[in-house]
């Protein structure tokens, strides 16, 4: 009877999905094209989000989209009937997006004439925190329905993520939900993170996510 | 929620390195996850299970050291250990400082295994 022998392994489980990570990264560099992987809960305000943006960049960067939810052409045809090149990902299910998937999407756009592209990750606040897109900044949208808890349940997509983007402010004279709190909390588990309060519906504060997003997209492409 | 393309990763990491040391059986393998991750272990078991069969694989139990999420103090650079149900209130015990950056706590690593 053979022993039995122990045989170092010591790989990272990832390493697959990182190395094809920083290979999207590097060409999109490359390409000086940034990439923004947006994540948030379902029902966040991703899509009317990415809406607004197409509305108040007004031209002045060339955009496109990845979406990524689940089984559905509807959020993709949204941003298209706006002349926006954007292409639907079928994640069939799964959880959260990998850099495979998204090397799909980039190769189904014109990256080299396209400044941003930006990543609707699937509607989920667990998954995609785990998984590097190959996005140059992580982007997250808290709608104040959903709570000021929430960096205590999801740690870690609060810690992954460049900016946070709270949504529908509109709500706020309707919710206890505290954003001093909200800001204390989240800060405590990423302090580099940059926190902008808006509202989808009535426009609120899309101005400074604009002008991030233009000063983020000016360092890739001076 | 997403164990089975880890475990697809897992199985395929394990499969080669079984068939660089010409591996017959794979018995246990060691797995190294950060507390902030949320996989469930009886998850992976089970998938594996699913996934290895037929392979050198089949059969081999998983054991998973949970790794603590550990912090920086931005303040006076101390390193300590937190728990992740409290990772609302992430306080330096050092110095008492609120701002503090994450070291570790998101490790994916397979460490080693046990194979005839």
């Amino acid at each position: 009877m053979e022993g039995i022998r122990l045989i170092e392994v010591k790989e990272d489980i990832l390493s697959d999905n990182n190395k094809m990570a920083g290979e999207i990264r590097e060409r999109l560099r490359i390409a000086k094209t940034l990439l923004l992987n947006l994540m948030s809960s379902p029902g966040s305000g991703k899509t009317s989000f990415i809406l607004r943006t197409i509305d108040g960049l007004k031209g002045s960067l060339r955009l496109g989209v990845i979406e990524a939810d689940i089984d559905s052409v509807v959020d993709a045809e949204k941003v298209a009937a706006l002349g926006i090149p954007a292409v639907q990902l079928r994640t069939g299910g799964f959880c959260h997006l990998d850099a495979a998937m998204v090397t799909q999407g980039i190769e189904a756009l014109p990256i080299s004439d396209l400044d941003v592209v930006i990543i609707e990750n699937v509607g989920n606040l667990v998954c995609p925190a785990e998984f590097d897109t190959g996005a140059h900044r992580n982007v997250m949208i808290l709608s104040v329905p959903e709570g000021d808890d929430k960096p205590l349940k999801y740690p870690l997509m609060f810690s992954v993520c460049d900016l946070l983007v709270v949504n529908k402010i509109d709500f706020l004279s309707l919710s206890d939900f505290n954003i001093a709190l909200l800001r204390e909390r989240v800060l405590a588990l990423n302090p580099r993170i940059k926190i902008l309060e808006v509202s989808c519906k009535t426009g609120a504060g899309i101005p400074d996510w604009i002008d991030w997003l233009k000063a983020e997209a000016a360092g890739f492409n001076p | 929620m997403h164990e089975l393309p880890i475990t697809e990763s897992i199985l395929r990491i394990v499969l080669k390195h079984a068939e660089a040391n010409s591996v017959r059986k794979v018995k246990t393998i060691y797995l190294k996850i950060g507390r902030l991750s949320d996989l469930q272990d009886e998850w992976i078991q089970r998938y594996f299970d699913y996934l290895s069969k037929k392979t050198v694989a089949e059969g081999a139990r998983i054991v998973i050291e949970r790794t603590p999420v550990v912090m920086q103090c931005n303040g006076c650079s101390a390193s300590y250990e937190w728990e992740v149900s409290k990772m609302d209130e992430v306080v330096c015990p050092a110095c008492g400082g609120k701002s503090s950056t994450l070291l570790s706590g998101r490790e994916y690593t397979i460490k080693e295994m046990e194979a005839q």
